[in-house]
């Protein structure tokens, strides 16, 4: 697809803006600010001309479209996947994933774990909203108890199983050297998001293993808030539910896949 | 003049990727695929090429999608309950036009079936599986040479038009030991894929590579709009049915009966056949190699008058309507599936005299 150079304001020069128009975000989605959050972290490691990205199916599916760097777009929930074997066979120094939470857990939940429990050296970029987005709002793996999606018009309740906490969860298998939570609420959040993303770049160009960086992000006609009201959901209720920080971080696993020659 | 090897031809298989230069395998335990994996298990690692086993056939298929888009010849193998778990990769790798190789060694089926041989992957091989009515071309080998031979074909084959290929074997093929010459094949070279990805500054023009298997979603410089992607997939399919039909005739020039079969029956097939020619029959054999694009055209030409078709299968009859399809009312054809296997368990076979038996009946 050829490309002409565009700078959005305030922004990285890797946007770029294709031929034909793609409008990949809703007004007051938060997603464009951590693909901003990526593409800085790239670019201060000077990789953004070596890195691979692998978007799932979903609302984040069309961000790395507009993304000045070669990508590798996939079956819904296949990232992991995909990204095992473009990193084993290119060997380039960053593969990273671009993952709803519904593609990177819910029908991407055997490719996500399996690919931590195999220790490949990749890097995951889950980001939720608590919803299917792209398809109008249903219930998905964060979907938080008690709160009303297309699918759970009466909240999510005891039938519909609890939101999945997956730094935690992956934090428990031996491949993985990283996970993190992160939020971009905040000035202070969103700083901290781009220092778990860079740490998760990190340990991948170490060869230390599988790292994964979950980062909570606002839905606004989905959650039916303002933007200004989605801060304060994330504040008061997603954060209480989904604590931030860092759960797993390891110089080295305990089985790494070898770091390839370059 | 290659080594020559006595190796079963699931092993086969191994050595014709070898041969075409495969980088990659992917694959999961199902039987009776298992020599397959097994062989790359081996094999691959030591000469610094790609093996995982993945976590399933749809993560294998995957995985192969993910290779293949970085340009590298990749395969995966498989049998039935296998191949139904990829019908999703199968129609991603058409939509995104990337070229690899499956090598789907068939058992009995519907469901878990049996882990012994059965042809009944037929329809779901040739009609393109997964959602979109896409086509890959599918070749059946009907020896262990042939098992090595039609993988580097394949690799070619995919690498032209940048679409899957399908090997289609079976247990008995999979299974049977037969000398084997390991050799490389010669194909026409064909242009760099310049459209693979491996990180922009190792692109010769600089600009960025994006592969999707949702081609046509939105408008790329190749296709600006969904119908001009559509009807690149159609030229392609048509030059395939042009260019791709393999097939092989014996002794049909004089034949009272032909016999159309493919893969390990065309070999039991040919047993029966020279029983009955050794009793005076005149009977002739068509192996269709590729399944599609189907040799339709050259069997339309042999229902003369006076000629009988016997399609036989190990199914309940698949091939069987596109033999009908091609001739039509030109000549009568008969059929000899898998209810005429020697025994009513699942490691029944039908033998070569059970076919002469069905050609004294028709002929």
């Amino acid at each position: 697809m050829a490309v002409k150079k565009e700078k959005v304001a305030g922004g990285s020069d890797l946007w770029i803006r294709p031929e034909f128009a793609v409008i990949p975000s809703c007004p007051g989605c938060q997603e464009p600010v951590v693909g901003q959050l990526i593409l800085e972290v790239v670019e201060e490691m000077g990789l953004d001309g070596e890195a691979i990205v692998v978007p799932g199916v979903g609302c984040t599916t069309f961000l790395p479209v507009i993304w000045n760097m070669d990508a590798v777009l996939t079956a819904h929930g296949r990232p992991c996947d995909v990204a095992t074997a473009v990193k084993r066979v290119t060997k380039a120094p960053l593969v990273f994933t671009v993952q709803g939470d519904g593609d990177c857990f819910a029908i991407g939940a055997g490719p996500t774990v399996s690919a931590a429990l195999r220790g490949e050296n990749i890097t995951v970029i889950t980001m939720s909203n608590t919803n299917y987005g792209t398809t109008g709002g249903q219930m998905s793996p964060t979907t938080v108890t008690g709160q009303r999606t297309t699918t759970t018009p009466e909240g999510r309740g005891e039938m519909q199983g609890h939101p999945a906490h997956v730094p935690e969860l992956l934090g428990g298998i031996k491949g993985v050297a990283y996970t993190a939570r992160g939020a971009v609420n905040t000035p202070a959040n969103l700083q901290k998001a781009k220092r778990y993303i860079k740490e998760a770049f990190q340990k991948q160009l170490d060869g230390a293993g599988f790292s994964l960086v979950e980062i909570i992000v606002a839905c606004p006609p989905n959650w039916h808030y303002t933007p200004i009201d989605c801060l304060k959901f994330i504040d008061e209720t997603l954060l209480a539910e989904f604590p931030l920080g860092e759960f797993k971080n390891v110089d080295r696993v305990e089985q790494p896949i070898p770091v390839p020659a370059q | 003049m290659g080594e020559t090897l006595f190796v079963q031809g699931n092993e086969a298989v191994g050595h014709g990727a070898m041969a075409a230069g495969c980088e990659a395998f992917f694959g999961y335990p199902i039987t009776p695929q298992n020599e397959i994996t097994e062989w790359f298990a081996r094999e691959f690692p030591p000469q610094g090429k790609v093996f995982v086993q993945s976590q399933s056939e749809i993560a294998s298929i995957n995985m192969v999608f993910g290779a293949a888009a970085t340009g590298v010849r990749c395969m995966t193998s498989t049998s039935s309950p296998g191949w139904s778990l990829m019908q999703e990769g199968m129609s991603m790798l058409s939509n995104a036009e990337l070229p690899c190789v499956v090598v789907l060694v068939q058992r009995g089926g519907p469901g878990a079936g049996t882990t012994r041989h059965s042809q009944m992957d037929y329809n779901s091989a040739t009609r393109g599986g997964g959602g979109g009515g896409y086509h890959d071309i599918v070749l059946a080998p009907a020896s262990v040479q042939e098992q090595h031979d039609h993988v580097q074909l394949a690799f070619h084959l995919a690498d032209k038009y940048r679409n899957p290929v399908i090997v289609l074997s079976d247990a008995i093929l999979g299974q049977m030991a037969e000398p084997l010459e390991v050799k490389a094949l010669n194909y026409n070279s064909l242009p760099a894929k310049e459209w693979a990805v491996r990180g922009r500054d190792h692109q010769s023009d600089g600009q960025r590579r994006l592969i999707l298997p949702a081609q046509g979603f939105m408008p790329s410089k190749a296709y600006p709009n969904y119908l001009t992607f559509v009807n690149n997939l159609d030229q392609k399919f048509k030059e395939m049915r042009r260019t791709e039909v393999r097939f092989e005739l014996q002794d049909v020039e004089d034949a009272r009966v032909i016999l159309v079969a493919f893969g390990s029956l065309a070999r039991v097939c040919q047993g029966a056949m020279e029983m009955a020619r050794g009793e005076g029959k005149k009977v002739g054999l068509v192996r269709p190699i590729s399944l599609w694009p189907f040799p339709a055209q050259a069997i339309r030409k042999l229902a003369r008058d006076g000629v009988k078709f016997l399609v036989v299968e190990d199914n309940l009859g698949q091939m069987l309507e596109d033999v009908e399809s091609a001739i039509g009312e030109s000549a009568p054809v008969h059929f000899l599936g898998m209810l005429a296997r020697h025994e009513a368990r699942e490691m029944g076979m039908i033998f070569p005299d059970r076919v002469l038996e069905e050609i004294n009946k028709v002929y």
